[in-house]
């Protein structure tokens, strides 16, 4: 899907936690995350806690899409 | 005498002409012409074309139903014991007219062969027509004239086809049982020792094949940039509106957050089964992040959140339903000024 996305110019981000597959499947942006049933989130935290940290994911995203990039790339957090 | 054939040739290959021929009716020649004088030399006696098939190219493809009435006709005639079609290598609509002589013919209980390229969008009824693979152009006759003969010859026979690594032919998802004289273990030690060292080897379970689309240029102004979620991880309005599937999703969700902040557990689920929904069905935002992006809008980071996401549920479903769901989805993007997406996935 990432890939059908940017055929058409407009850049994408893959936030996900399994990056293998993302390399695998052509993602050129890549951001890891927590866990697959959680990707954005950690049940484990308190709300404010765990909003901070989607912050900070979200935010890595961005300056991916912010970043030029010539190959695949993962924007470690 | 052996076995009789029928051969199918186009314009090109019945030393017609090319393009400016490529209109031509389908006729019908005495003997091997073209390529079937290849196929004859590694028949020797066993097996004869009596008559060649030739047809325009575009004749076909804007005449299939003629052509293929005429051809059933011509082979309802002779009674061939097998009918073989091309190489068309990567011709196109010379594959798709072989693959689809072929399986018409095949239909009338006669044994069929063609040949083409693996990448010839003939080669989509590959599960249908038994098909040798060979190179992408006419340079690769030499090679590919000889497995088709071997192949044909053998089907004639009615001997037991080998697997399509052995024979040539483009695997047609049959599994064909064997033993191997050594286990699993042994055989992924020799892989391993040969990769280590540089050497050849062969998988036994190719992983699909993906290709590849160059990065797309960064944005360059992020606080006026509108950004645009999407989801594998099946975030759907409570109540899933559109029915979308829990695994091998046949669609996918278009779905407005304008006005929404926060996702919660009264207005957002997942339609996900392939991971254990406790955490998103609390807190959707912890897979579709729109809390943080309306934040984020409002502190004038970004530009503007798009109004419409787009989820689909990835659990078990075929790449070319997801290709196409995002294909269809990235034109609306498109064409509705978003400047960059964010994927989710679970």
């Amino acid at each position: 899907m990432v890939k059908e996305i940017e055929r058409t110019g407009i850049p994408v981000v893959h936030m996900c936690t399994v990056t293998p597959i993302s390399m695998t499947v052509g993602a050129n942006r890549i951001v890891p995350t927590i866990a697959i049933p959680h990707p954005l989130g950690n049940p484990a935290l308190s709300a404010q806690e765990e909003k901070a940290l989607r912050r900070k994911l979200v935010l890595r995203a961005l300056d991916a899409l912010c970043t030029e990039v010539s190959e695949q790339t993962v924007f470690e957090v | 005498m052996g076995f009789k054939v029928v051969h199918y040739i186009n314009q090109f290959y019945a030393n017609i002409g090319g393009e400016e021929m490529a209109h031509i009716a389908p006729q019908l020649r005495d003997g091997a012409v073209g390529p079937g004088t290849a196929f004859a030399q590694v028949w020797e006696d066993d097996a004869q074309i009596v008559k060649t098939v030739v047809c325009g190219d575009s004749y076909f493809a804007e005449h299939e139903k003629e052509a293929k009435e005429q051809i059933l006709a011509w082979v309802d005639e002779i009674k061939p014991d097998f009918f073989i079609a091309g190489p068309a290598f990567n011709a196109g609509r010379y594959g798709y007219a072989c693959a689809t002589v072929c399986a018409a013919v095949q239909e009338t209980g006669v044994g069929v062969l063609t040949g083409m390229y693996a990448e010839n969008p003939g080669a989509d009824l590959k599960d249908k027509v038994l098909m040798v693979a060979t190179g992408n152009s006419a340079a690769g006759m030499r090679k590919a004239a000889p497995v088709m003969a071997r192949l044909a010859l053998k089907i004639m026979r009615g001997e037991k086809l080998g697997a399509s690594a052995e024979e040539g032919y483009l695997p047609n998802g049959v599994r064909r049982n064997f033993f191997e004289s050594k286990n699993g273990a042994e055989r992924a030690v020799d892989m391993l020792l040969a990769k280590l060292a540089g050497k050849p080897f062969t998988t036994e379970y190719p992983m699909p094949s993906f290709d590849r689309v160059a990065p797309a240029k960064p944005l360059s102004d992020l606080a006026g940039a509108t950004i645009a979620l999407c989801t594998s991880g099946g975030i759907v309005p409570k109540g899933n509106p559109d029915r979308i599937e829990s695994s091998s999703a046949s669609h996918y969700g278009e779905y407005s957050i304008a006005g929404a902040d926060d996702l919660t557990d009264a207005t957002y689920e997942t339609a996900h089964g392939g991971y254990d929904p406790v955490y998103a069905n609390a807190d959707a935002d912890r897979v579709l992040p729109v809390d943080v992006l309306r934040e984020l809008e409002r502190e004038g980071k970004i530009g503007k959140l798009h109004e419409y996401y787009y989820s689909t549920v990835g659990n078990g479903t075929s790449v070319a339903n997801a290709r196409r769901f995002a294909a269809e989805y990235a034109q609306k993007l498109l064409s509705a000024g978003v400047d960059a997406v964010i994927m989710t996935s679970t």
